[in-house]
């Protein structure tokens, strides 16, 4: 025999909701978990130990030759930038950087508008990146010396050429990310053609551009440091290529070490201020992004 | 054959005389998908007629394309066959004389704020300067309910207050002619009801045309004063019968019953397969 199970019948009640709630709807976090919540604390933390960890093993190998310790790379590196040495050359490679880096920003959004306004614009766009995305900027240096002879034009030809195609490729995945809802809401207040680009499809797809911005900033960065490592006397100023690449000839280990560290430095300052408050301000405040 | 059968069949017969001109006229009205190497026909010559002041519901099983009938109005689509026109001129693309709310909570920019939202197709369509469209902006957040949210972005908000949105932009816009596909299917039973009664209340102060589509026979009854029953596969008109009677309040009378029945039947007596498909009956309810 099986026992069918009944649930108990209970009796019923009503209650009245007295206005207003009966404690605090919001309290302040335990310090404790607002601390642990800043970012830039378990950043910064991070950072200590690799620098521990560095000193640590510096000391134990007990070369300065081979690696130098955390503070003889951090006073080669003060002395580097007192001096005005290091700045000199991170200015030439940052304003040559800033060339390319705009001028391949500028290129990538006209293709991409072109390749989400036009189907000749979209074969024309997947077809160009499949075909350079996997060509390796640095590869093309000899040519573009060749083309545009030794000097400031060659770099920034490589650095186009190494921002362009995944920044393109990353604005287009987004453009066609965006729902169709939108770009028909767009369409239906009578927006068409650049003024649909600019004030639907660039702000929707925001996420994939930024994270094709980080993408093509950090190639371009490598792509640089490259160049003028392998041909740094081109531009005719050093840069900090250059100067790395020099200091390893006369065996200056430390500032070989220091130029390495400032190109770290700069790419985190990067990241952490520019990019991620370009971040705060857009597709975080705006919940696209978490 | 009942009295309100014979009327219908006059009506669709063609007997117009003595009706004022249509604002919106769909004559033989086909509308095909190319796909996968085919053509398929989403409608097939449906014809019908919109007036001044119409909630004029497209009601019928999914596959009978009352969307595509809408965003063919809209000008997101272009017909194959036949004709449509507002206001005597034929429609040729979208416009902001025309102003959709869509069923998708996307549909608002997530990085505009309510206020910018309202405003976006005002400025878009550079019918008006960024203080008067601020200025008709809060007035129609206001009418909504949603004065206290006016500076929220879309995602710190409920479906429901999203829909608002949605509809005071629209309204905003002051358009010939509201288009509503499904605005409330993706909102819970509860603030969907409510959201029925809040158009409700907009129609009755401020007498808009509307086009509505919905596959729930309670809503199109409850929103609705007109009702085109559309058959799927492809789309064709069924029927086009009154329920300007029916209010929020007549949900659980006989009459509406009786018509919410009528409505059924005149969808699925032909006992075919589609018989089964799900149509959402209780939804509004």
């Amino acid at each position: 025999m099986t026992m069918l199970l009944e649930p108990p019948i209970r009796a019923e009640y009503e209650r009245t909701i007295e206005a207003g709630p009966g404690g605090a709807l919001a309290r302040p976090a335990p310090l404790s978990s607002r601390i642990a919540g800043l970012s830039w604390l378990r950043k910064g933390l991070v950072l200590l130990v690799l620098a521990l960890l560095w000193e640590g093993l510096g000391r134990w190998q007990d070369s300065d030759l081979l690696l130098p310790t955390f503070l003889q790379t951090a006073a080669a590196l003060w002395s580097g930038l007192v001096s005005g040495e290091l700045l000199a050359n991170v200015a030439v490679s940052l304003s040559v950087l800033l060339q390319g880096y705009l001028a391949g920003i500028v290129l990538a959004f006209a293709l991409t508008a072109l390749a989400v306004s036009t189907r000749i614009g979209r074969d024309l766009l997947e077809t160009l990146t499949s075909m350079f995305n996997p060509l390796p900027a640095i590869a093309l240096l000899p040519l573009a010396l060749l083309w545009f002879g030794l000097g400031r034009g060659s770099l920034i030809f490589v650095i186009v050429h190494s921002v362009l195609w995944p920044l393109a490729l990353n604005t287009y995945a987004g453009f066609r990310g965006v729902p169709d809802t939108l770009r028909m809401a767009g369409r239906n207040y009578g927006l068409g053609g650049l003024r649909l680009v600019l004030q639907v499809l660039v702000p929707a797809a925001l996420p994939s551009i930024l994270s094709g911005l980080k993408i093509g900033w950090a190639f371009a960065w490598r792509t640089l440091i490259a160049a003028e490592l392998v041909f740094g006397a081109t531009s005719g100023k050093g840069g900090l290529g250059w100067y790395i690449f020099q200091n390893r000839n006369e065996l200056y280990t430390d500032k070989v070490f220091a130029g390495l560290a400032l190109v770290i430095l700069i790419g985190l300052v990067m990241e952490n201020l520019v990019f991620r408050v370009l971040e705060r301000v857009t597709v975080l405040r705006w919940g696209m992004q978490r | 054959m009942s009295p309100r059968e014979q009327q219908l069949l006059q009506v669709v017969g063609g007997n117009h005389a003595g009706l004022p001109e249509p604002l919106l006229r769909m004559r033989e009205v086909s509308l095909e998908f190319a796909g996968g190497g085919r053509i398929v026909r989403a409608t097939d010559r449906v014809s019908f007629d919109v007036h001044r002041g119409d909630r004029f519901v497209l009601l019928g099983p999914s596959g009978c394309g009352k969307s595509s009938l809408l965003k063919a109005a809209a000008g997101f689509i272009a017909p194959a066959g036949g004709s449509i026109e507002l206001a005597g001129k034929p429609v040729r693309g979208p416009g902001p004389d025309r102003v959709v709310v869509f069923q998708e909570f996307d549909q608002l920019p997530p990085w505009k704020t309510v206020k910018q939202n309202v405003m976006f197709p005002l400025l878009a369509s550079r019918r008006l300067g960024r203080r008067e469209a601020e200025e008709r902006a809060l007035h129609w957040i206001g009418k909504v309910g949603l004065s206290s949210f006016a500076d929220a972005f879309p995602h710190t908000l409920s479906g429901g207050m999203k829909q608002r949105v949605a509809i005071a932009r629209a309204l905003a816009m002051q358009p010939d002619i509201l288009l509503m596909d499904e605005p409330f299917a993706a909102l819970d039973a509860l603030t969907r009801r409510k959201m029925q009664e809040e158009l409700q209340q907009l129609w009755e102060e401020l007498r808009f045309t509307l086009l509505f589509v919905t596959h729930s026979i309670e809503e199109a009854l409850v929103v609705g004063n007109r009702i085109l029953l559309l058959s799927p596969h492809p789309g064709r008109v069924r029927a086009e019968i009154n329920s300007h009677q029916f209010g929020l309040h007549s949900a659980g009378g006989a009459e509406f019953q009786g018509a919410t029945q009528r409505i059924h039947q005149l969808l699925f007596e032909n006992g075919d397969q589609h018989a089964a498909s799900p149509l959402q009956r209780s939804s509004a309810s």
